[in-house]
C-alpha cells in the first residue's frame, strides 16, 4: 500500500490486515510507555487546509507513538493566505524531505491530486464529501472489537442515520462496513441521500424509528446547522423529531447495540440524550481506536518490515 | 503581370464535397476566388491534396479567445491558429471576455485583432445583456451595426423568462440570432460534475440533467410564442435531443449545437480527480452520448461547435470543484467528430461548415460550395488519417485538451482563408 486515499480500493483482507496491526498497536497504546521506534527517522507532514484539531492530533499522536518526525502545516497560520497554490505548497514540504503526507481539504479529489506532486506517500484525513478512510478503519475496527467478531461485520446490522449526501464519513463507513460483511442501511431525508443513488447492498429508511429497534449499531452523523439555508430540511427541530436520538428511542435499542458518532457531536440536534448514560455508547473508543487505527495505517505504508513493535521506548 | 495578387493557387488530387456533389477534382484559387474546378488543373503553388477531401473551410459557433481579458490562456492571434490548425476559416468568438463584448468598442476590437492575426475571419458575439449580468439589456441594433449577428451570454444561461422574451422580440426586429446557455443555475450551485452515480460515489455536488432541459424546454415555448429565431448552444442530454427534435417537428425555427467532447467523452472520466475533464456542461452518460449521435444522425442537431475553452495551467491545477470548467477543441474537433461518429463526408460539411455559417449569418463568405466565383475559404483534410494527440504540440496557449495521448482518426491538412494558404501539412504559416 503506497497511498491511503480511499477505502475503494481495499478489500476485505487488506481491511482485515489493517485491524490485525491496529491489535498490536492497541497493546502499544496500553504499555506504560506507549512508544516504539518502528518509524523513527521518518518524517509525517499533516497539512490540514481544512480546520480539524482532533483529526489532526490523532494523526500526530499515532506518528509520534511509532517515533516518526512531524510536521504540521495549517493554513489559518500559512502561505496559503498569501495565494500559494496546494501544487507549490506540496512541492514546497516535499523538498524539506517527507515521507508521508496526511492531507485534509475541503474540496473532494486533494489528497489523490496531491500525489502527483510529491513522491511522498498520501493518506487522506478527509476530503470534503468524499472518504474519510481512517475512520471508516478505526469504526470498522471499534465494532468488530466489541463484538468479538474477529474482522467480520457479517449479519451486523449497522443503521447510518443522518446527512449521507455530505459525509464523507458515510462513504467510507457504507464501503468499508459492507465489504465486512454488514447489513448497512441509511436513515435520511431523500434531501440527504446521495442523488445518484447508494453503493449496492446499502439499504435506506426514512425514519431513526424504523431501525432503532432492530439495529447492532446506531451510527448518527453530525448534523451541520448550514443544511437548514439549502432547503434540504426545513427547519432543526423537524429533523430532531425524524432522525434524533433520544431517551425514548435509546430505550427500544436492544440491549447489545452499540452507539457511535464520528464526532463533533451536535448535542440537541442528533443527540438528544446524554451518551454518556447509554451503556452503549462507544464514543470515546471510537477516539481511542482512532490512534492505534491511524498508527497501523501509518506503520504499515511507512514501515516496511515489522522491526520495532515490541520494543520498548525509542 | 501584377505577380502577388494573381497567383494561381491550386489544390490537387482532393475530392471536392459540395451539397450537391463529392467528386474528384483539383481546385484553381485566384485573387481569394475559387476559378476553376476540374481536373488537371496547375498553379504556382500546389496543395497536395491527394486522399484528402476539399470543403468549404469550417466555422466554429462556439469559441473562446479569451481576449480581451485572460491573455495568459489564449490571444486572439494564437486562438486564431489553433482554429486554422483545425481546419476553421471562421470563428464566432464569445462574448464572455474582460470586459464583455456587449459594446461596439469591444467587438471593434475583437475584429480588428482577428483581422491582424490574419487566420481565420474572427466573427465577435454579442452580449444578450449588459456585462452578461442577466439584469438589462445589450444595445443590439448598435452592435448589429456593428456586424454582430449572434448574440449570447454563454457561460450564463439568462435565467429570467420575462427578460428572455423581450431580448426575441427586440432581437426579432433586427434579423439577429440569440444563442443559450442553458442552464437553471440555482439547480447547479456549486455543480462540478454530472449529477448521476459517479458524482455521489466521489462526493461532488452535480449538475443535473433537468438544469439543461428546463431552460430548453422555457425558451422554445417563447420561440413559440415570439417566432424569434433561436439557437441553442451545446445541448448535451437525451432529453435536450428530445426536446429539439420536438420543436422542428412543430416548424419553429430553432437550430442546436453540441460539443465533440459530448460525443466522445463521459462523466466516469472524472473518477481521477483531473480537471482537465470538468467542462461545462459536464461530460454526461453513454446514454446521453447516443442520443446526440442519434440527433446528429436525424438532423436534429445542426452543428459541432467546439466550444473551445482555453485555461491557464494553473488553473487546472486547483481542486476539481475549484477550477474553471472548459477545454480545448479547435485543434481536435474534427478528429473526434470522425473518431466518434464518422459522418459521411456532406454530413461532416453541414455539421462543421455549412449549417454553422449560416447559423451565425456568415453565409455570404463561409460555408459556400467550392465552386467558381466562390471565396476561397477552404479547408482539406483526410477522414483517414490517424495520429495522436500531444497538449505539448497545439497551438493554442493553453494546454488543457482531455485528449492528450489519444488516437484520433481524421485530421486537417491544409487551409486557405481569403485565397491564401494559412496551413499547410498540418502547420501554421503564420
Amino acid at each position: 500500500m503506497k497511498h491511503l486515499l480511499t477505502t475503494v480500493g481495499l478489500d476485505a483482507a487488506a481491511i482485515a490486515g489493517l485491524l490485525d496491526v491496529a491489535d498490536h498497536m492497541s497493546e502499544i497504546n496500553s504499555r506504560q510507555v506507549p512508544k516504539v521506534p518502528a518509524l523513527r527517522g521518518r518524517t509525517v507532514a499533516s497539512v490540514f487546509f481544512e480546520d480539524s484539531t482532533r483529526t489532526r492530533l490523532s494523526f500526530e499522536t499515532a506518528a509520534k507513538r511509532l517515533s516518526a518526525d512531524t510536521m504540521t502545516f495549517s493554513v489559518s497560520t500559512s502561505s496559503v493566505n498569501k495565494g500559494e497554490s496546494l501544487r507549490d505548497t506540496i512541492e514546497t514540504l516535499s523538498a524539506m524531505g517527507v515521507d508521508a503526507f496526511v492531507v485534509r481539504h475541503k474540496s473532494s479529489g486533494v489528497p489523490a491530486a496531491v500525489t502527483q506532486w510529491t513522491d511522498a506517500a498520501v493518506i487522506n484525513a478527509g476530503d470534503g464529501w468524499h472518504q474519510h478512510p481512517t475512520q471508516a478503519l478505526l469504526d470498522a475496527f471499534t465494532i468488530t472489537r466489541s463484538f468479538g467478531d474477529g474482522n467480520s461485520m457479517s449479519g451486523r446490522r449497522v443503521a447510518i442515520i443522518g446527512d449521507i449526501k455530505h459525509s464523507r464519513v458515510a462513504r467510507s463507513n457504507m464501503d468499508v462496513f459492507v465489504k465486512l460483511g454488514a447489513e448497512v442501511t441509511v436513515v435520511a431525508p431523500s434531501t440527504l441521500l446521495p442523488p445518484g443513488g447508494l453503493p449496492a447492498g446499502v439499504l435506506s429508511a426514512h425514519g431513526i424509528d424504523d431501525v432503532v429497534g432492530s439495529c447492532d449499531v446506531l451510527y448518527m452523523l453530525r448534523m451541520q446547522r448550514e443544511r437548514m439555508d439549502s432547503a434540504l430540511v426545513p427547519e432543526l427541530g423537524e429533523y430532531s423529531a425524524r432522525f434524533g436520538l433520544d431517551a425514548a428511542r435509546a430505550a427500544r435499542l436492544p440491549a447489545h447495540a452499540l452507539v457511535m458518532h464520528p464526532g463533533p457531536m451536535n448535542r440537541g440536534v442528533e443527540m438528544l440524550v446524554d451518551p454518556s448514560t447509554l451503556p452503549g455508547s462507544r464514543i470515546l473508543a471510537q477516539v481511542t481506536n482512532g490512534v492505534a487505527v491511524r498508527m497501523a495505517v501509518l506503520f504499515t505504508i511507512l514501515g516496511g518490515a515489522a522491526t520495532g513493535l515490541s520494543q520498548g521506548d525509542a | 503581370m501584377t505577380v502577388a495578387s494573381k497567383k494561381r493557387l491550386v489544390v490537387k488530387g482532393g475530392t471536392v464535397v459540395n451539397p450537391g456533389s463529392v467528386a474528384a477534382a483539383d481546385v484553381l484559387i485566384v485573387d481569394g476566388v475559387v476559378t476553376e474546378v476540374g481536373p488537371g488543373l496547375d498553379g504556382d503553388e500546389v496543395l497536395d491534396a491527394a486522399g484528402c477531401h476539399v470543403s468549404s473551410g469550417f466555422v466554429d459557433l462556439h469559441t473562446h479567445l479569451r481576449e480581451p481579458g485572460r491573455e495568459e490562456a489564449e490571444t486572439i492571434e494564437t486562438g486564431s491558429r489553433a482554429a486554422a490548425i483545425g481546419g476553421y476559416t471562421a470563428v464566432v468568438a464569445m462574448p464572455n471576455t474582460d470586459p464583455a463584448q456587449d459594446s461596439v468598442m469591444v467587438v471593434e476590437f475583437v475584429r480588428e485583432q482577428g483581422r491582424r492575426a490574419g487566420l481565420v475571419d474572427v466573427h465577435p458575439a454579442g452580449c444578450i445583456t449588459v456585462g452578461r449580468a442577466g439584469a438589462a439589456l445589450a444595445p443590439y441594433a448598435a452592435l448589429a451595426g456593428a456586424g454582430v449577428r449572434l448574440f449570447t451570454d454563454d457561460g450564463n444561461g439568462v435565467q429570467d423568462p420575462l427578460l428572455m422574451r423581450r431580448a426575441l422580440e427586440y432581437a426579432r426586429d433586427l434579423g439577429v440570432t440569440l444563442a443559450q446557455h442553458c442552464e437553471v443555475a440555482r439547480l447547479t450551485e456549486g455543480a462540478v460534475m454530472h449529477e448521476g452515480s459517479c458524482c455521489s460515489n466521489m462526493g461532488v455536488p452535480g449538475w443535473p440533467s433537468v438544469a439543461e432541459e428546463l431552460m430548453l424546454h422555457r425558451d422554445i415555448e417563447l420561440v413559440r410564442l415570439t417566432g424569434a429565431p433561436m439557437h441553442f448552444l451545446h445541448l448535451s442530454t437525451a432529453g435536450s435531443v428530445e426536446l429539439v427534435r420536438r420543436a422542428k417537428a412543430d416548424g419553429l425555427p430553432v437550430t442546436a449545437e453540441v460539443a465533440p467532447h459530448h460525443l466522445a467523452l463521459d462523466h466516469d472520466l472524472l473518477a481521477g480527480w483531473d480537471p482537465v475533464f470538468k467542462v461545462n456542461p459536464p461530460l454526461r452518460t453513454r446514454e446521453d452520448i447516443a442520443a446526440l449521435k442519434a440527433g446528429i444522425a436525424d438532423g436534429t442537431i445542426d452543428a459541432v461547435a467546439t466550444d473551445h475553452a482555453p485555461h491557464a495551467a494553473h488553473t487546472k491545477e486547483l481542486p476539481l470543484d475549484q477550477a474553471p470548467p472548459g477545454m480545448l477543441g479547435l485543434e481536435t474537433a474534427l478528429g473526434v467528430l470522425v473518431t466518434a461518429v464518422n459522418p459521411d463526408p456532406r454530413r461532416l460539411c453541414e455539421l462543421m461548415s455549412w449549417n454553422p455559417a449560416r447559423i451565425a449569418g456568415i453565409s455570404d463568405t463561409h460555408g459556400r460550395p467550392v465552386a467558381p466565383g466562390e471565396p476561397a475559404n477552404i479547408a482539406v483534410w483526410n477522414a483517414a488519417e490517424v495520429w495522436t494527440v500531444s497538449r505539448d504540440a497545439l497551438a493554442s496557449r493553453s494546454t488543457n485538451t482531455p485528449y492528450h495521448g489519444m488516437e484520433l482518426r481524421g485530421r486537417n491538412i491544409h487551409t486557405i482563408h481569403n485565397g491564401r494558404t494559412v496551413v499547410k501539412n498540418g502547420k501554421a504559416l503564420a
